[in-house]
């Protein structure tokens, strides 16, 4: 049986369509999730998509976690499901304190779209168990409000439980704390992360396809952890 | 406060009315007295003024503008032509494409980043109104001096405006233009390109049919913002404290825009829409005149259903607010509760204002009272037309004959190195990736080619890699010398960089930017210009589906360069087959199609140099152009080429380098024979590119350009254990480029200027 994995659409999602293309080319079926549904339609996990949900006039991600779909995917986040939240999902995890820390406006104060050097630091968690540790992949970046911030405390707290999934390398594209793209929670189902590994799934339109590995890696874990029948 | 209605404006003839401050001229009012056998009321007054000026009406374009229609060339790919929101073409397997450009130049000046931002939104609101989804944006900007000081105000506030809206919106910016020239300071160019996809069956159009049906506006409320003129209008009739200031430039939100996309998509796919019109400049004015106008020929109106940000707003005010976000639906009466829920899941406010009719008037109501009563024709479509002065300029003769045979040129392979360096750096050569990093590119995830490559490149559909490929240019400078060769120029350079990579010119649009039209001088280069993109795109086979005229880009007497910015749309079978710009492969063979002459007037070089504007532009034959094309979408397809990139501004010198900095890759290269290095290196011949041929495809590529008898000169060889570009037979000696040196140059100017 296929892995059915959900993507959330919000008003003002725009990488819904990328994120569903990425899982089917990995070997999902990608399955709609609307923001005002509290029905998770059976999904094995769920991926946050990029955009501007609700605008973010107020602040990134501060308003979608109070949409219906949210309470469910919650609940199931903490029972275990794997949840990716990218860019604006990774927003809308931290609002939602899934995930430890902030995302606040790139140091430059400008909108930056750029191919990002990324070093693995994490290859346990539900995401990046495809990756080697230490490997360096190619994938676009693209926010305006991508630094990564949080207390020394949490921060040594990530770095000491190995829960860095990934680091910027060579340049520091929006002035995140100790160069990190991306992080996952103690248990490993919840992974956040600022450049888009959607965009990096065919040879044609992105510059690597490196961005696939999140999403065979999530496939692999839902068949070895049992959650799928093969 | 009083309104002024039907019966009351019928009672009052004699009232007088500031027709002037709303910009009517005297014959003008008079005609619309004599439309309705009556003054009009204060509302009325306020729709023709509107709808009667140069942005809506083109009263000063309309009889050059009829060439287009006039000289139509045979197509069978054309779907709906000039005169709707955007032109459609197929591009095969069913599937159809709509694009357009649009100017928003001067609230842009004004708020450069409001302006800029609600450009986009116009642009993409007339795109899906067609029934196309959006799927990519292009900007071609045009800016003054670099370093004026003026022109990092304008330039920051532009771009973040394009950012902040576009990347909100979710549409790949896949290209455009930065060219900065004196001419633009206190008239810089903001134009905006949006191109969407849809299938046959999905193509709307703007028309009120079916008697009975209702007429929705839907999306953001109606707000005060965009009034100009009518606050005169409404201050004069009914406020004795003086004009209310209202903002003239619209905002923009571009997340009511992406909910209006979605939605309007859905409500057109499930077939519950009978005409669509977006709102853009004159409001709800334009919107339901024209409905009206192209359907059943008559629509009632219930002004006061429309939902306003701020209800102390008159009637006028409401008429005319161009206020962002808004669309007008025609629907059936057992279609409208479908209608809404579509609206509701997308959060998205709605109201039925009107109902179409056969009266063959547009009436309209407000609280009971009539307030307008015209026929609709004579508001959208039956405004004055106007057939301005127009007169070559005596100065034209001085310009033409100050050509560029005197300037200083590189005469040691010293000095063409220190040229080399100094342009790969100037404002209009150097990287614009400090700019376009703050677009983004990626979205929808089916970008195939984006800038800096020739042109942006989209798939359009995944089954079968069908794309398209679009280009936006115009060395204005060249329109300087030569109205009528510089649109010319401009669509070759266009339609060139189309082919560029693989694809095959279709359709043709166009931004006509130009000075005032009551200036004879100006109103001849104009007509020199569209005559000349006419005759052109006739010529080529490629029909103009649409366009924009700009006029009024002039500061005192001083107009900007004639910039007519033309975009051509061409279609590639299988984007895996696109040609990008970048050296690849080591060892092969670099070819320069096309015949080099000493041609530098309205060049970069000149421009950047010697700050030198004179002489005639480079020659141009249409049909060597198209052969071009030809052996470039062929050599595409056959796989012969592994790079290409057109040759225009900053001639060669330019092209090699940027098709090395791009990959990192260097490559050895040799001045031919029998052309001086630097005529070789600067000259902007057109019709010309360089290519890049794997040897065992040498003998099939030389072939065919002998076939078609197309000049071709091997250059140089790709050279991947090299860092430098190495120009051989410069002036007896060899010179070298770092690629390292190279790229630090031109990516150092735009953040030293503005960053």
């Amino acid at each position: 049986m296929t892995s059915r994995v959900g993507v959330v659409t919000f008003p003002g999602s725009l990488d819904d369509k990328d994120a569903a293309r990425a899982i089917r080319i990995a070997g999902g079926l990608a399955v709609p999730l609307w923001h005002a549904d509290a029905d998770l339609h059976s999904v094995d996990a769920i991926v946050l998509p990029g955009g501007f949900s609700y605008g973010d006039y107020l602040r990134c991600g501060a308003i979608a976690k109070f949409a219906p779909v949210m309470e469910k995917l919650v609940d199931a986040a903490n029972g275990g499901m794997p949840i990716l939240g990218i860019c604006n999902g990774f927003q809308i995890l931290t609002e939602s304190h899934l995930l430890p820390g902030a995302l606040t406006r790139n140091d430059h104060l400008h909108f930056i779209c750029r191919d990002q050097k990324l070093r693995i630091e994490n290859n346990t968690s539900a995401w990046t168990g495809d990756f080697e540790i230490g490997q360096e992949i190619l994938i676009p970046l693209k926010n305006g409000e991508g630094g990564y911030v949080a207390d020394e405390k949490t921060l040594d707290e990530l770095e000491a439980e190995g829960r860095v999934i990934a680091r910027y390398l060579d340049l520091n594209p929006n002035g995140s704390r100790r160069d990190i793209a991306g992080i996952t929670n103690a248990r490993g189902n919840v992974v956040g992360i600022m450049p888009h590994p959607e965009h990096a799934v065919e040879k044609l339109t992105g510059p690597t396809t490196d961005g696939l590995g999140f999403f065979t890696s999530l496939l692999k874990s839902l068949v070895n952890d049992g959650a799928i029948s093969v | 406060m009083s309104i002024d209605t039907v019966t009351a404006a019928s009672a009052t003839p004699d009232t007088a009315q500031p027709f002037a401050e709303l910009g009517l001229k005297a014959d003008e009012y008079q005609s619309i007295r004599e439309i309705l056998d009556r003054r009009p009321t204060s509302s009325e007054l306020a729709m023709y003024s509107v709808m009667w000026s140069e942005h809506c009406s083109y009263k000063s374009s309309k009889v050059h503008l009829r060439q287009f229609g006039d000289k139509v060339p045979k197509n069978d790919s054309m779907l709906v032509g000039i005169g709707e929101n955007a032109g459609v073409v197929d591009i095969g397997h069913g599937w159809a494409v709509t694009f357009k450009v649009e100017s928003h130049n001067h609230p842009s000046y004004v708020e450069p980043y409001q302006g800029a931002a609600t450009g986009i939104g116009g642009i993409v609101r007339d795109i899906i109104s067609m029934g196309a989804r959006p799927v990519a944006v292009m900007d071609p900007l045009r800016f003054g001096d670099p370093e004026n000081p003026d022109t990092r105000r304008v330039l920051t506030g532009i771009v973040s405006g394009i950012g902040g809206y576009g990347n909100c919106l979710g549409l790949p910016n896949i290209g455009g233009e930065i060219v900065f020239d004196p001419s633009y300071q206190g008239n810089p160019l903001v134009n905006a390109l949006c191109v969407g996809t849809m299938k046959h069956k999905d193509i709307h159009l703007a028309k009120a049919s079916g008697i009975g049906n209702a007429v929705i506006l839907y999306g953001a409320r109606t707000g005060g913002d965009g009034i100009g003129g009518v606050s005169i209008l409404a201050s004069e009739t009914f406020d004795a404290d003086g004009p209310a200031k209202r903002p003239s430039v619209q905002v923009g939100d571009p997340f009511m825009e992406k909910l209006l996309i979605e939605c309007t998509l859905e409500v057109l796919h499930a077939g519950l829409v009978e005409g669509i019109q977006d709102l853009g400049g004159a409001g709800i004015s334009c919107a339901t005149s024209e409905l009206a106008s192209n359907g059943e020929g008559g629509m009632h109106v219930w002004l006061d259903r429309v939902l306003l940000r701020d209800s102390t707003l008159s009637p006028e005010e409401i008429l005319m607010s161009e206020s962002q976000e808004r669309m007008c639906a025609v629907v059936e009466p057992g279609k409208i509760d479908a209608f809404m829920a579509v609206c509701q899941k997308w959060d998205v406010e709605a109201v039925v204002i009107g109902e179409v009719n056969n009266s063959g008037r547009l009436t309209v109501q407000w609280h009971g009272q009539e307030i307008v009563n015209v026929p609709p024709r004579s508001v959208a479509h039956d405004g004055p037309v106007y057939e301005r002065p127009f007169a070559r300029p005596d100065w034209m003769d001085i310009r033409q004959a100050s050509g560029p045979e005197s300037l200083a040129r590189p005469t040691t392979a010293a000095q063409v190195r220190q040229t080399w360096l100094t342009m790969t750096g100037t404002p209009n050569l150097a990287s614009k990736s400090w700019v376009t990093s703050q677009f983004d590119r990626y979205v929808m995830g089916n970008t195939v080619l984006a800038q800096p490559e020739d042109s942006g490149m989209i798939r359009v559909d995944e089954a079968t890699g069908l794309g398209v490929a679009i280009s936006t240019d115009c060395n204005a400078r060249f329109a300087a010398l030569d109205p009528y060769k510089g649109a010319q120029l401009a669509f070759a350079e266009s339609y060139r960089n189309v082919a560029v990579t693989g694809a095959a010119p279709l359709a043709v649009t166009n931004c006509l930017n130009f000075g005032s039209p009551e200036d004879p001088a100006v109103m001849w280069q104009f007509e020199q210009a569209v005559t000349g993109l006419a005759d052109a795109c006739l010529e080529m086979g490629t029909p103009v589906t649409g366009g924009n005229v700009s006029f009024y880009n002039q500061t005192g007497d001083v107009a900007i360069h004639p910039t007519p910015v033309i975009g051509v749309l061409g279609v590639i079978d299988d984007v895996e087959r696109r040609t990008p710009m970048a050296w690849k492969k080591d060892g092969e063979l670099i070819y320069l199609l096309g015949t080099t002459r000493d041609e530098l007037a309205g060049s970069e070089w000149a421009h950047a140099i010697h700050k030198h504007l004179g002489g005639l532009p480079p020659v141009l034959d249409l049909s060597a152009e198209r052969t071009l094309a030809e052996i470039l979408v062929a050599g595409s397809r056959d796989g012969f080429f592994s790079a290409a990139h057109d040759v225009s501004d900053g001639g060669i010198a330019q092209t090699l380098i940027e098709m090395a900095m791009r990959s990192g890759i260097g490559a050895r290269v040799a001045v031919p024979a029998e052309l001086d290095a630097f005529v070789f290196l600067w000259s902007e011949s057109a019709t010309r590119a360089v290519v890049a041929v794997s040897p065992n495809r040498n003998d099939e590529f030389l072939a065919m350009c002998a076939a078609k008898s197309f000049p071709v000169t091997e250059i140089g060889v790709v050279d991947s254990s090299s860092s430098s570009v190495e120009l051989n037979g410069v002036f007896g000696e060899t010179i070298s480029l770092n690629i390292e040196e190279l790229r630090s140059i031109s990516e150092a100017t735009l953040p030293r200027l503005f960053g």
